[in-house]
């Protein structure tokens, strides 16, 4: 397919696998039906769009590449029209994918801590870093996981976070609210930054979730001496066309679908103080 | 083994103050050693005790009768726990129980108040952070209430 048709043609793709994550979370592995050309690889914090026919198309990041036999996996939470039907969807199905879109998360480099903060389903692009960082755990220092959920029923990958403990990640996971049952902490995600940072200079982190939560942990590790170009967040905004057209998603200069969804607090920053841009 | 003054030092509640300010300050503190699921405090009694979380956790909880208890948030290692023994009645509001064994710093809080009122350089100083903490709390206990990570409103789409 050439470079044009694979921006703006959905290829027909169906779910291979699928799984109910919690009661509006699915995670579907997808691969190319026979005979249609595969899309690029994509890489860790990119998206695609996923179109439903009939019914309309949104972007979603990638949350697994290549995994137990599935090129791409997706998760999704039903919030509208379109991700309540992608939802729906079992295997079997097909759906349209465009894509890889936008910018990827950036590889640790040798020596550098890898601190991972994920606010709710903010941890879905966030999850082929760790499977990557596990996988190749010579590529970096060490590897932290702080994850911030609802409560404990709605913390997604319940049981892989738990995995990825028994793998030598340092998984960190708080709670806004808990019953007299959890033995977990208790609180917002930036409350278990500071001693989740070893070394502020070598540590890179990379944040996805709600903006307030970014904005907060952002700011947290820049107290804490991280540099903004090391810090990473993921934005949330409402891209439509995917290739910096349309100008759904702009923010101030940048088309979040372009220049993000990863982008650096040191050049997002100003513009996420600023309303309605 | 380190010295009282030098595990204090290592709290960031503490941090940058001077070792002599910390000798004083260890002058009322003990280390407290709390079994898995032990109460700490209750609400209503005696805020007699300063706490520091030197390890493990503490969770802090509202009883409702008739409903049970409510965990309204969790104390960390390095964090303060409470602060009612700072400011009269000096009654707890909140129940506090460990979890799993935990090791806090004590300070007698009659003692330390009294320092802190006999040096009123130092008693700024920790005023100070005291306030910080409470502005940081309350603002954390604002962000849990927006409950960012439930049902969303309205039917936007969005990519996560």
């Amino acid at each position: 397919m050439s470079g044009y048709d694979a921006l703006w043609t959905p290829v027909l793709h169906r779910i291979t696998r699928w799984r109910r994550d919690l009661d509006d979370t699915v995670t579907f592995g997808l691969a190319p039906v026979e005979g249609a050309e595969a899309l690029a690889p994509p890489r860790p914090g990119q998206f695609h769009m996923l179109w439903v026919y009939g019914i309309g198309e949104v972007p979603i990041s990638v949350s697994g590449i290549d995994r137990d036999g599935t090129p791409v996996v997706h998760t999704v939470r039903a919030v509208g029209r379109v991700t309540e039907a992608l939802c729906r969807l079992q295997p079997g199905d097909t759906v349209g994918v465009r894509g890889p879109f936008g910018s990827a998360w950036p590889e640790a480099r040798p020596g550098e801590d890898l601190l991972v903060v994920a606010g709710g389903l903010g941890l879905a692009p966030l999850r082929p870093v760790v499977h990557a960082a596990i996988e190749a755990p010579e590529r970096f220092g060490s590897l932290t996981v702080v994850i911030g959920a609802r409560s404990p029923s709605a913390l997604l990958f319940e049981e892989e976070i738990r995995s990825w403990s028994h793998e030598g990640v340092d998984v960190r996971v708080t709670v806004d609210y808990a019953d007299a049952g959890w033995r977990g902490s208790i609180g917002v995600v930036t409350r278990l930054l500071r001693d989740a940072v070893r070394d502020p200079a070598r540590t890179v982190a990379l944040v996805c979730g709600p903006e307030v939560m970014m904005r907060a942990s952002a700011r947290e590790l820049t107290s804490i001496g991280l540099p903004g170009a090391s810090i990473l967040l993921s934005l949330e905004r409402n891209m439509e066309c995917a290739v910096g057209l349309c100008g759904h998603c702009q923010l101030g200069a940048k088309f979040v679908c372009v220049d993000g969804p990863v982008l650096s607090w040191e050049r997002i920053e100003p513009l996420l103080g600023i309303r309605e841009v | 083994m380190k010295s009282l003054p030098e595990l204090l030092s290592e709290q960031p509640v503490f941090a940058g103050l001077s070792e002599s300010d910390l000798v004083f300050l260890a002058g009322c503190c003990g280390l407290h050693h709390v079994p898995h699921g032990d109460v700490v405090f209750r609400e209503g009694g005696p805020a007699d005790r300063a706490f520091v979380v030197r390890s493990g956790r503490v969770v802090l909880e509202l009883h409702e009768p008739g409903r049970g208890s409510f965990s309204v948030g969790t104390v960390e290692p390095g964090e303060v726990l409470g602060w009612s023994w700072l400011h009269a009645p000096y009654r707890w509001r909140t129940d506090a129980l460990a979890v799993g064994d935990s090791s806090l710093f004590a300070f007698d809080a009659a003692c330390l108040r009294q320092k802190l009122e006999a040096d009123p350089r130092l008693g700024y100083a920790v005023v100070l952070r005291m306030a910080e903490l409470a502005t940081e709390r309350l603002h954390a206990t604002r962000v849990q209430l927006i409950d960012l990570y439930g049902p969303r409103s309205g039917d936007r789409e969005d990519r996560r």
